[in-house]
């Protein structure tokens, strides 16, 4: 068996996959990688299938060593890695030799970057997903982040080496925007007209605070038309709710599954993966699309990522 | 029951389906009977129902559905509610330990309401609460209704951690923290029972319609049951 020893574990590394939804009417969130293009094309390029868990490292990455030799993949933003003082490329596949150890360190771009491996990382499935959900303690290693000292283990190998990377076309999709796009909320008519023309028009400032439940904005505040009183519903995730002091709050990944706050907007299924890569104090901006112009970019996203030609041999 | 029932788009991947304004007996009775249905016969596409007090948030799959074909299903479903049974709702008791250290706001919400701690503990043990839904974090199950001469607003500044099993109050709504999260709510008492736990075949102890009760317990009996 193939183990991989975690010397040091970083900021926030957690084990992830591509979520688990589907228990909503638990209170159970998603969760599930919070790029999960990076994600998903990681695991293309190690041979696995595009769900394997693997590790999501948050702002500075980690020190790992592999027992056996294994073939890994990082993938999302450059945390500028090296394999036993060697610089590694990102989006490429590499092969690792028994008791080396790879170096993952603070990031040179965006908030997160993704370690694939070969055979993926072996946890017990809570809910049939190996994704971590910080705030209950549930799934992915031991319900917690890494910390130094922790072995994971690695999935059986099914194929041999083979040198893949992700193709410069496909690659744009991964270049970091500031500017995301939104349909408009379920209660953005409780905000004046001026009010949703300073949200669209300002630049927020992504607060401290933020983490993989939400993301903070720090800006304008946006008032409501008067004063409602709000019923609980649920939320998606993406969702842009308002509280009363007016700065709104992006719900992510391991998101409250239902919320008591207008709101807004809604970032697309399409730009969700930019919001995984943005760092606190990052400024981002808000721009309003319609519905068909969403479908149509993710349609083309996927269609992307599908092709044959994204990943080349 | 088709009438009174709005949709509205909620993001590019989800549907809000409303069953009134306001919250009703009928308006959750329409909420429960479409996610049975939902989850009796899945609509392909359909990855995650939110239920909530009188909406439904229908996550879906966007390659796979549009928010109006959605809608046309959920028409069809909507139309064969009227004939269907809940099953009959399950009746539990959650034993809770009220005041001192498991309950550190009774003392302070009583003083809002000018009455001793006792009849406040009194009044929260003298209804059956509905689980209306579950939401926030795993197992958290929103109760109601409280007695209105309980209804208290959330604290002005949240806990950053409240301990598991932990019995707050809300406005008209009570609930049991199941993690140690951070939390708004006025913790009254604290129950020894486990509100989620993944290695159960049932991991929520609580779910949507269950009828609940609240019984007192002493710190001694709180103590045997945890260790039980």
């Amino acid at each position: 068996m193939n183990f991989i020893h975690v010397l040091r574990a970083g900021l926030l590394t957690t084990v992830q996959d591509l979520g688990r939804p589907g228990f909503g009417s638990i209170g159970v969130s998603p969760s599930g990688a919070a790029d999960p293009v990076s994600f998903r094309l990681g695991n293309c390029l190690v041979g696995n299938l595009e769900s394997a868990a693997a590790l999501e490292m948050t702002l500075l990455g980690g020190t790992y060593l592999f027992s056996r030799d294994a073939v890994v993949a990082l993938t999302g933003s450059d945390f500028g890695a090296t394999l036993d003082g060697e610089a590694l490329e990102l989006g490429t596949s590499i092969e690792v030799r028994a008791g080396q150890i790879l170096r993952v360190g603070p990031t040179r771009s965006g908030a997160r970057c993704y370690l694939c491996v070969h055979g993926g990382v072996v946890v017990p499935p809570f809910l049939g997903s190996a994704s971590t959900h910080v705030l209950s303690g549930l799934g992915g290693y031991k319900g917690r982040p890494l910390q130094d000292g922790d072995i994971l283990q690695i999935g059986p190998a099914a194929e041999p080496f083979r040198k893949r990377r992700i193709a410069p076309r496909v690659a744009d999709l991964l270049v970091p925007r500031k500017i995301l796009c939104v349909t408009t909320g379920p209660q953005s008519d409780w905000f004046s007209e001026s009010s949703r023309r300073l949200f669209y028009s300002a630049t927020y400032r992504v607060g401290e605070q933020s983490d993989r439940m939400g993301l903070r904005l720090e800006g304008p505040p946006i008032s409501q038309r008067r004063r409602r009183a709000m019923i609980t519903e649920g939320v998606s995730v993406g969702a842009i709710q308002v509280p009363l002091a007016g700065l709104p709050i992006v719900l992510f990944v391991d998101q409250q599954t239902t919320g008591g706050y207008p709101k807004i907007a809604n970032v697309i299924a399409a730009d969700l993966h930019h919001l995984g890569q943005v760092r606190p104090r990052d400024e981002i901006r808000l721009e309003l699309i319609t519905w068909r112009t969403a479908r149509s970019l993710l349609i083309e996203r996927e269609k992307l990522l599908a092709s044959a030609e994204a990943i080349l041999q | 029951m088709s009438g009174g029932v709005q949709f509205k788009p909620a993001s590019d991947q989800s549907l809000l389906v409303y069953f009134g304004r306001r919250i009703t007996p009928r308006a959750h009775e329409g909420v429960r009977k479409l996610v049975q249905l939902l989850q009796a016969e899945p609509v392909a596409g359909v990855r995650n129902l939110h239920p909530a007090y009188r909406s439904l948030l229908i996550d879906f799959d966007p390659l796979k559905l549009r928010h109006e074909q959605l809608a046309a299903f959920l028409r069809r479903y909507l139309r064969r509610m009227e004939g269907l049974r809940l099953p009959e709702p399950r009746e539990l008791q959650i034993p809770t330990c009220y005041g001192g250290e498991f309950g550190p706001d009774l003392g302070e919400v009583a003083r809002l309401h000018r009455m001793t701690p006792a009849k406040v503990v009194e009044l929260h043990c003298s209804v059956t609460y509905m689980v209306y839904f579950l939401g926030f974090v795993p197992g958290f199950a929103y109760l109601g209704v409280l007695p209105k001469e309980l209804a208290t607003p959330r604290l002005a500044s949240p806990r950053r951690s409240t301990p598991p099993g932990s019995v707050g109050i809300a406005d008209h709504q009570t609930a049991v923290y199941p993690f140690t999260t951070p939390g708004g709510w006025r913790l009254i008492g604290r129950t020894p029972l486990a509100m989620f736990d993944p290695s159960r075949e049932d991991m929520s102890f609580l779910r949507i319609g269950d009828r609940v009760r609240f019984t007192p317990i002493t710190a001694e009996r709180f103590s045997s049951l945890a260790k039980a």
